[in-house]
């Protein structure tokens, strides 16, 4: 059981946590943007997180808190 | 649910104005990761030169001295020897580390001082645009090589930890990465050393990250990570170049 | 106040920044200031203190922004061709509203110039030394007395109002030896100002030394308040010495070791019955404009003896809105006027007032 939690304000959407995701479950988001106009981190299949921290460990805003 | 992870105390909670996909924001993370697990946030000083990390001083929640470009080891060589009870670091681009403060960098070095140097190589000048910096590799593509830079005419890439491993002094200088997950794990700890090795009183550490600069090279940040792979880590090999503890 | 004590400028320089409080000193061999990195390297390791012979001019006055940040008592010297090195970190101490001393003991310019006594410097201090806006105080010495003297109050000022301060000596006033009485030690409290840089101990939001402003309105209100201090300063701080100026017709203007020739042609002056008088800036950043515009009112000519091709003249004549007339009196390049040359130069600005 692992949960993300999101400082959406503070992304970039540069992608770099998604692609680290070793379960592929992130994504940009293509139906939103934030006040900064960039397409926030999303997490698809919550349930399937296993709380690795990869997306955090590369992420270069600390967006990303990870609870396990 | 404990938490795994998540922004350091020792980094204030605002929006920093790197580019998307700019690897300051992860050495950020993990200079101020260092400074919560040593518990030094009160008595450390940081300092940052000109470069695109001039502003650090608005991110991290020490004590913040904002330096000329290229003189940070100076200024941090001063604030040691005022408090040499304090931790002192400075965060400095190889614009500003390997050309034009290095006579500042060797000097600090060859003296051994107690401080930490967190060196970020991605070999271009980025505040300023994109121009030719002494690590730019060989035919690499800038504002001011614009036909790839020519070693008969610019010279070639400075190799900042194997030049500074010739002296005597320094403690410590490893070269790191921040471009996959395993490598973030491993400059984490070098760096978490760095800060411990002054906080023991051993002297001069020095860690060059290699890091992107996604705008700058024209590159998404993805394929910039990858391009570290490919075409930085050959020219700048990754490894502990100075432990003294390790008697290297 | 301790018993007199036969010393060198330069030596002088060194004891009293010690006696003042000041345990850290960055330098650079240059002559004809040695002397000073001299005496700190074998003083301070004894009571504690740093004596750093840095890389370079530009690595020194850069330690000395990083102890200045720390709110502690810090000095570097240097000599002209190393104090322009210099420039870049004095803007930056200024910038961040930082003090700290920084001797200067002239030699001739420009270029490498030579090593001889000069004032060359005068415009190069006045007026800011460095890029941007800002002033330095500026305190120069005309004994080995008062280069000791003038080392305390330079440091007691640099505090008052946060900036950076320059001792404007000339080569002669670090090289000659006189008797000095050195002021008593300074007990400093050791607390360090609120704004510095010290580590926050968790206990406060963090400190910053910093000259950077990117937001324009930002940078422009800065540097207004910095004039404002500055205002008061010139309203507050200039110092001056007048010498037979009581009926003077001949205001001499000159400082430093051009000061003490000007004064032996005074005394030959009234011998000969010349009315000449003079009066020594000794701030020359606050430069001491009301007595020389009250001394417009009553002489009928003014005479600057400068080592320089008339710097300090300029502000003579911006101080008295060239009222009356500034006669100049020089030598350049290591050169010094004798008395008889500035008697020569009074009896001529006597003629012409005649």
């Amino acid at each position: 059981m692992a949960k993300l939690t999101f400082r959406e304000e503070y992304c970039k959407g540069c992608g770099l946590c998604v692609n680290a995701c070793p379960k592929d479950l992130l994504r940009l988001s293509n139906t939103r943007l934030n006040r900064k106009g960039h397409p926030p981190v999303e997490i698809a299949e919550p349930e399937k997180c296993i709380g690795c921290a990869s997306c955090a460990i590369m992420c270069p805003d600390c967006v990303i808190r990870v609870e396990k | 649910m404990a938490v795994v992870m998540d922004k350091p105390h020792a980094l204030l909670d605002v929006a920093r104005h790197y580019c998307p996909g700019c690897t300051h924001g992860i050495v950020h993370r993990l200079v101020a990761e260092a400074i919560d697990a040593l518990g030094i946030e009160g008595r450390t000083i940081g300092v940052a030169p000109v470069g695109c990390s001039v502003l650090a001083y608005d991110y991290f929640a020490c004590d913040m001295i904002e330096a000329a470009h290229g003189r940070a080891p100076a200024v941090a060589t001063g604030v040691k020897r005022s408090l040499p009870e304090n931790i002192v670091f400075s965060y400095q681009g190889d614009g500003d580390l390997a050309s034009i403060g290095l006579c500042e960098t060797v000097s600090t070095a060859c003296r051994g001082e107690n401080i930490t140097v967190i060196f970020i190589n991605n070999a271009i000048y980025g505040m300023t645009g994109g121009q030719m910096a002494p690590t730019s590799l060989v035919g690499q593509v800038t504002q001011t090589s614009p036909y790839g830079r020519n070693p008969e005419t610019q010279g070639y890439p400075i190799r900042i930890s194997e030049l500074l491993a010739t002296l005597d002094a320094p403690q410590y200088i490893e070269r790191v990465a921040v471009n996959n997950v395993k490598n973030v794990r491993a400059a984490k700890k070098a760096i978490e050393k760095a800060f411990r090795n002054q906080v023991e009183g051993k002297g001069f550490s020095f860690i060059e990250v290699l890091s992107s600069c996604p705008t700058n090279w024209g590159m998404t940040p993805q394929k910039a990570l990858e391009w570290i792979d490919e075409a930085m880590i050959p020219q700048y090999p990754l490894g502990v170049f100075r432990d003294k503890e390790a008697g290297k | 106040m301790q018993e007199k004590v036969l010393m060198k400028g330069n030596e002088a320089i060194a004891e009293a920044a010690i006696l003042a409080g000041c345990r850290h000193y960055f330098g650079y061999p240059i002559t004809p200031q040695t002397e000073v990195a001299a005496y700190m390297s074998k003083k301070m390791p004894k009571i504690g203190g740093t004596f750093l012979q840095a890389e370079s001019e530009i690595a020194a006055i850069n330690m000395v922004y990083g102890v200045a940040s720390t709110g502690k008592r810090v000095m570097t010297s240097s000599s002209s061709p190393g104090i322009a090195l210099k420039a870049e970190g004095i803007s930056y101490l200024a910038g961040a509203d930082l003090p700290a001393l920084i001797l200067n003991v002239q030699r001739g310019g420009p270029g490498l110039g030579g090593i001889q006594p000069s004032q060359a410097d005068y415009y190069f201090a006045t007026r800011g030394p460095g890029h941007g806006d800002f002033h330095v105080l500026v305190l120069a010495p005309a004994s080995v007395q008062e280069m000791a003297d003038l080392t305390a109050k330079a440091f007691a000022l640099a505090e008052k109002y946060r900036m950076p301060a320059m001792l404007l000596a000339d080569g002669t006033m670090g090289q000659m030896m006189e008797p000095v009485a050195l002021p008593d030690p300074v007990d400093l409290n050791g607390e360090a100002p609120e704004w510095a840089t010290t580590g926050t101990k968790m206990q406060r939001k963090h400190n910053i030394a910093n000259s950077l402003y990117l937001s324009p309105a930002e940078l422009e209100r800065t540097n207004i308040e910095r004039f404002e201090r500055y205002a008061k300063i010139e309203e507050e701080e200039p110092m001056w010495e007048e010498f037979m100026m009581e009926d003077a017709d001949i205001c001499i203007v000159s400082c430093g070791i051009t000061a003490r020739v000007s004064r032996n042609a005074i005394v030959e002056a009234r011998k000969q019955g010349i009315k000449v008088g003079m009066i020594r800036p000794i701030t020359l950043w606050p430069f001491p404009k009301k007595p020389l515009a009250a001394a417009a009112e009553k002489v009928k000519s003014f005479l600057c003896v400068e080592l320089n091709m008339g710097q300090m003249k300029e502000d003579v004549e911006l101080a008295i809105r060239c009222k009356k007339p500034v006669d100049l009196c020089f030598r350049v390049g290591g050169m010094i006027p004798s008395p008889d040359e500035v008697l020569a130069a009074i009896k001529n600005a006597a003629e012409k007032e005649a």
